[in-house]
């Protein structure tokens, strides 16, 4: 078993027949992902990738019965995806696109919270590289092959980070249960904390890598949670230790803008609630070598 | 995205928020003839830059007659001001703000935010104007008041009227406060901002509520469908690397330190100058080069590190994904063919296609220094610099 996805969960793609949505449908398609079809508007009734499209997601869940969705669809365009999922009743979808507006994605989250809890579509990203149960199936656009199946689960906001992470455990024979990505944004699906949960729940997984950084509450959030709530050990590692005040290092979340959220102050925050945090990002597969092993 | 002030401005008075009477000038002629046009005795003259603590530096300037005014003018126009805000080059002032000065009885604070907590806007006010709010959040957060507004619903009257309560306003006074807070939030609302900040709110002596200063953040994201937002832009007023950077589709922060870093990905880009700080370097720059980067792409990255003179060792860090390690080696070859590299140059390539990119390095002949960890590059550069 994995959290959120597995090789028979039934995987839509929007945004099937874009560049972008194609080449990546077919990475996850090579990967062992059970990709149904896809939506495009306007491009239904035809076939791609050997799948076939579909113009309204209600329609592509009628016909294949599709579970979940990836978004592959364009900024300006993404938020009203994710809501055509939720409605048409996916119960998982991974928005893969950067560059949403803020202001999108809180009417997105206002719009999934009219769902009574067990309708509730769950939603990770936007702007994340998406989830991966290795060796099961893939949403996403991380390189599968760094990832081990096992029993640690890693969830992290940055792709490239997540990725390190999986390769240096990869290299000391530690393996993923399923790895996830919450994605960069200040307003964002599942948080760290509700991800936590799933890995708490999952017989599969063992303990928890947790890769946050500079900006937001969510990490300290996470940190309460593990401490009251949660058996399997957490490794931590925050990014952002050099970043001056007020500046956006990239991510549009990723910045320092109040009291608690500088990488210093999670990382005392997160140790406060019993995690052991990694000072240097060479030492996550070290660290949670040493957690497995007692 | 900043924007000056006389443009704050003027987004608040289209949205009815009250502001003291004044206009934009570009010559000493205009300044003059605006004070005239505001009537009154009494004018302030505002250099208009992209920077805070303006006052501090001088570029504020409280005015008695026209003469004085054209004298403020003078002085401002074309001069360099260094805030602690603008780093020691300073910013160069092409614009003033000229408007009636008013006589202040008490400074309040207002601003609206994107709150990550709730995923909604949310007010923030106090009666505190005139400091620092993060500062009153920690010494006396009571003295804090907050409203949260429901995205579908927008800010309620009586939410605006909790506040101006909350503030101590009176009674004549409440109209402009409801009128001031609706209109923030219709230019959030409507702008797609971040933040707005109203700070200092005034109650005038003759019983006003006026709006002196104000700063917005954008939304760049958003930015695609606020064309007249966007056309508010000054890019005189920005750091040349990082505007060049963003024309290039690159996200670049310039900082103090010495190490060039160039990188994929913002969270590995963040830990990489992380690891550089753990062995005793300190990074000159953030750069992400993004997802699906043409050699062309990183061959320019690569130019705009080395542009910073103060870059005295140059740290590559590559953990390809959807980015492939030999278009990186190939963009970082271009490159060297056509800049002299004066520094040590450490790479370190990961992930997608990675034998053939260290086989483009190695055949390439340059002298690169080349890593296979994280922390066996940051190691690297900084010995490397330290040399």
């Amino acid at each position: 078993m994995a959290i959120l996805l597995d090789e028979k969960t039934p995987v839509l793609v929007q945004g099937f027949t874009g560049r972008i949505g194609s080449f990546h449908a077919q990475e996850m398609i090579d990967y062992g992902t059970n990709v149904v079809g896809g939506v495009t508007p306007g491009k239904g009734g035809g076939e791609h990738l050997g799948r076939p499209v579909f113009n309204t997601v209600k329609e592509a869940v009628r016909e294949t019965g599709a579970q979940a969705s990836v978004v592959f669809v364009p900024g300006p365009y993404a938020a009203d995806s994710i809501c055509e999922a939720a409605d048409a009743g996916i119960e998982y979808c991974v928005a893969i696109t950067d560059g949403i507006p803020a202001q999108d994605m809180m009417r997105v989250k206002r719009y999934l919270r009219l769902f009574p809890d067990e309708y509730r579509m769950c939603l990770t990203g936007p702007n994340c590289a998406g989830t991966i149960s290795p060796g099961k199936a893939m949403m996403g656009i991380m390189p599968g092959h760094i990832y081990m199946p096992g029993k640690v689960g890693v969830v992290a906001r940055s792709g490239t980070l997540g990725y390190e992470a999986a390769s240096q455990m990869k290299e000391r024979g530690i393996g993923i249960s399923t790895a996830v990505g919450i994605g960069g944004d200040p307003i964002n699906g599942c948080s760290f904390q509700r991800i936590m949960a799933f890995f708490e729940n999952d017989p599969e997984t063992e303990a928890v890598m947790m890769i946050g950084e500079i900006g937001g509450p969510q990490e300290a959030e996470a940190g309460a949670y593990v401490r009251d709530h949660m058996s399997k050990p957490v490794v931590a590692f925050i990014a952002g230790l050099t970043a001056p005040k007020g500046r956006r290092m990239g991510h549009a979340g990723a910045i320092v803008s109040g009291a608690g959220e500088s990488a210093q102050e999670k990382a005392e925050i997160l140790r406060g609630c019993g995690i052991t945090v990694c000072e240097r990002p060479s030492d996550l597969g070290e660290a949670m070598a040493r957690q497995l092993n007692g | 995205m900043d924007i000056h002030e006389y443009q704050a401005k003027h987004l608040l008075a289209k949205a009815g928020v009250p502001i003291p009477n004044g206009g934009v000038a570009h010559t000493a002629d205009e300044a003059a003839y605006l004070a005239h046009e505001i009537a009154g005795d009494r004018w302030v003259v505002k250099a208009q830059i992209h920077s805070g603590a303006r006052g501090k530096a001088g570029g504020v300037k409280i005015c008695n007659s026209d003469q004085a005014v054209r004298d403020a003018a003078t002085e401002l126009l074309g001069k360099r001001l260094v805030t602690n805000q603008t780093g020691p080059e300073g910013k160069v002032c092409n614009a003033l703000y000229v408007e009636a000065a008013t006589d202040i009885e008490r400074e309040l604070y207002v601003a609206m935010v994107l709150d990550r907590e709730s995923e909604q806007i949310v007010v923030v006010a106090s009666a505190e104007g005139g400091v620092e709010i993060e500062e009153l959040a920690e010494e006396k957060p009571e003295a804090i008041q907050r409203e949260l507004v429901d995205p579908a619903i927008g800010l309620l009257d009586f939410q605006a009227r909790e506040l101006a309560f909350g503030l101590g306003l009176a009674p004549g006074q409440i109209a402009d406060a409801v009128k001031t807070f609706r209109g923030l939030y219709r230019l959030m609302r409507d702008h797609d901002a971040t933040m707005v900040e109203v700070n200092p709110l005034v109650a005038t002596k003759d019983g006003r509520l006026l709006s002196l200063d104000a700063k917005f953040g954008f939304d760049d994201n958003a930015l695609f469908r606020q064309p007249k937002i966007s056309e508010l832009r000054d890019r005189a007023q920005e750091d040349p690397r990082e505007t060049a950077a963003q024309d290039q589709g690159l996200s670049y922060v310039g900082l103090d330190g010495d190490i060039g870093c160039m990188i994929n990905g913002a969270g590995l880009a963040m830990a990489t100058m992380d690891m550089i700080k753990h062995a005793g370097g300190a990074p000159a720059n953030f750069l992400d080069i993004g997802g699906g980067a043409s050699p062309e792409r990183v061959a320019n990255a690569f130019r705009l590190v080395l542009s910073d003179d103060n870059v005295g060792a140059m740290l590559v860090n590559i953990y390809a994904g959807i980015n492939r390690c030999d278009w990186v080696a190939q963009g970082i070859v271009q490159a060297l063919g056509e800049i002299e590299l004066n520094v040590p140059l450490v790479v370190r390539l990961s992930g997608t296609n990675v034998e053939q990119g260290k086989k483009i390095l190695q055949e390439s002949g340059y002298p690169i220094i080349t890593a296979d960890t994280l922390a066996d590059a940051a190691d690297k550069v900084v010995s490397a610099r330290g040399a």
